[in-house]
């Protein structure tokens, strides 16, 4: 469903992503992890190409990225993409942040709209929340908001890029959940993320990138149990110690 | 001793009271219209600045240099004494006909105010952080989409002072409409001056009608702004 085949990025001369290749099957859950500047976050914005590629071929559900004449916005909505910083609408309110795209892309109606919004604020926990504005909201709920705003575009793939990093950590268990649940119901997703809880549960393989390169491609049990690449293992170490030394 | 002997009535009733009111009407109907129409005119200029087409760009900048760097009161001349010379003669004769001092006034003051409400709405947009742009890209909007659904609604709530002194502006600068003999409220106070030699109470009715229209202007903004656009006020 995604294919990267020989993906090259540069910004100026800074080699961003080199030589990827990866695959992503329906239905299955991909996490990439690494650490801060390994390219990651980029690695996901070119799927929807907020980030186009240099080099390379990239499929995305049938369309062909590094074909210039690939209407993107069409693609676009069939991608949800959910953000660090959530990027909810400051000036609408929760269900028409929802319903916007549905109305004025998809072309349904605003009631049908509304329907279906009311059912995904539901499924993340929030439908007292319809008319409240993002401001009003904690950074989980407008996380859950965004996540439900992407949905209501009833995408094949999903696209998470650090969905937690901006959340105080009592939150990060709900927005979690919700992606869980997403997981379980069999979207595609692209997941960036720290929560090595989250890959371990829900991912069916996990990449690891350093410097722009997938250095190692792995079931997430082999992965941790069994990391191969000395970058990965290091990567692995700093990320479990902190949390060990918590746990008596 | 005072030289001079006040006559309110003759500003508050009969024939030159009919003048000014004629006066108010057309300043308001010319102010309105140019307000109304700088403001989309503006939009469009600001949104072309923005443009990814380097033409497009080169244009809206071209426009808001030239516009907002020659005097008001020259733009209006052109437009009126200027421009209808080059057109054919058929439609010479028929603006000639029409109520042309009031367009040529519009059209000057429309596209003046437009140049400076351009920049105000761009500063707007430019204070939008841009992953607001990438949120609506990347539902699936278009460039142009997304200007219009997400970012230039949050800008021109930026906007809203800049844009109630421009708004202001175009309200006292129709005054140099007179110039062109449309009978708008300067006009007709100085008509009633002439006629009078009243000049403290016809021009004390004209400051007292621009101040009342400013005040109307800067109330109706405010209220829209609080009703339509103020909404995400924090818990």
């Amino acid at each position: 469903m995604i294919v990267f085949k020989g993906v090259h990025k540069w910004f100026k001369t800074l080699h961003v992503l080199n030589d990827i290749n990866l695959h992503v099957t329906p239905g299955e859950v991909l996490v990439v992890c690494g650490p801060s500047g390994s390219g990651k976050s980029t690695l996901i914005r070119t799927i929807n190409q907020l980030e186009p590629i240099n080099e390379g071929s990239l499929i995305v559900d049938g369309y062909d990225l590094s074909d210039k004449k690939t209407d993107i916005n069409k693609l676009r909505a069939e991608v949800g993409f959910v953000f660090q910083q959530f990027n909810l609408y400051p000036h609408l309110s929760v269900i028409s942040n929802i319903t916007l795209a549905p109305t004025k892309i998809r072309n349904i109606s605003k009631k049908e709209a509304e329907e279906q919004a009311m059912v995904l604020l539901t499924r993340v926990g929030l439908s007292e929340k319809r008319d409240a504005y993002p401001s009003q909201l904690s950074g989980g709920q407008q996380q859950r908001v965004a996540i439900a705003r992407a949905l209501a575009m009833k995408p094949r793939i999903m696209l998470f890029d650090e969905p937690t990093s901006a959340l105080d950590p009592e939150m990060i268990g709900e927005v979690l959940a919700v992606m869980k649940d997403l997981a379980l119901s069999g979207m595609t997703m692209v997941v960036v993320t720290h929560e090595m809880g989250f890959a371990r549960e829900v991912a069916h393989r996990v990449a690891f990138m350093a410097d722009g390169i997938v250095l190692e491609e792995a079931h997430p049990e082999d992965f941790f149990m069994r990391p191969q690449h000395e970058r990965a293992k290091q990567f692995l170490r700093q990320l479990l110690t902190p949390m060990q030394a918590e746990c008596p | 001793m005072l030289n001079y002997t006040f006559d309110w009535s003759i500003i508050t009733s009969g024939k030159y009271f009919d003048w000014l009111v004629a006066g108010l009407i057309t300043t308001l109907k010319l102010s309105t219209i140019s307000i109304v129409m700088a403001f989309l005119l503006g939009l469009l200029i600001a949104v072309m600045r923005m443009s990814n087409s380097k033409p497009i760009r080169w244009f809206a900048h071209a426009y808001l240099e030239f516009f907002r760097n020659t005097p008001l009161l020259v733009q209006i001349f052109f437009w009126y004494f200027g421009s209808y010379k080059i057109l054919p003669t058929a439609v010479n004769d028929w603006l000639v006909s029409t109520n042309f001092e009031f367009a040529a006034a519009a059209i000057a003051l429309t596209i003046y105010t437009s140049a400076f409400i351009a920049e105000d709405i761009r500063s707007g947009v430019l204070s939008i952080p841009k992953e607001q742009m990438e949120a609506a890209r990347s539902a699936g909007f278009s460039y142009l989409r997304s200007m219009q659904y997400i970012i230039l609604p949050q800008a021109v709530r930026i906007t809203i002072p800049p844009l109630v002194n421009q708004f202001l502006n175009v309200a006292k600068n129709s005054s140099l409409a007179m110039t062109i003999g449309v009978m708008e409220m300067t006009y007709q106070a100085r008509q009633v001056e002439s006629y009078t030699f009243k000049g403290f109470e016809a021009f004390t009715a004209a400051t007292v009608v621009y101040l009342l229209l400013s005040i109307l202007i800067t109330a109706l903004v405010n209220a829209y702004n609080e009703k339509v656009l103020n909404i995400h006020k924090a818990a």
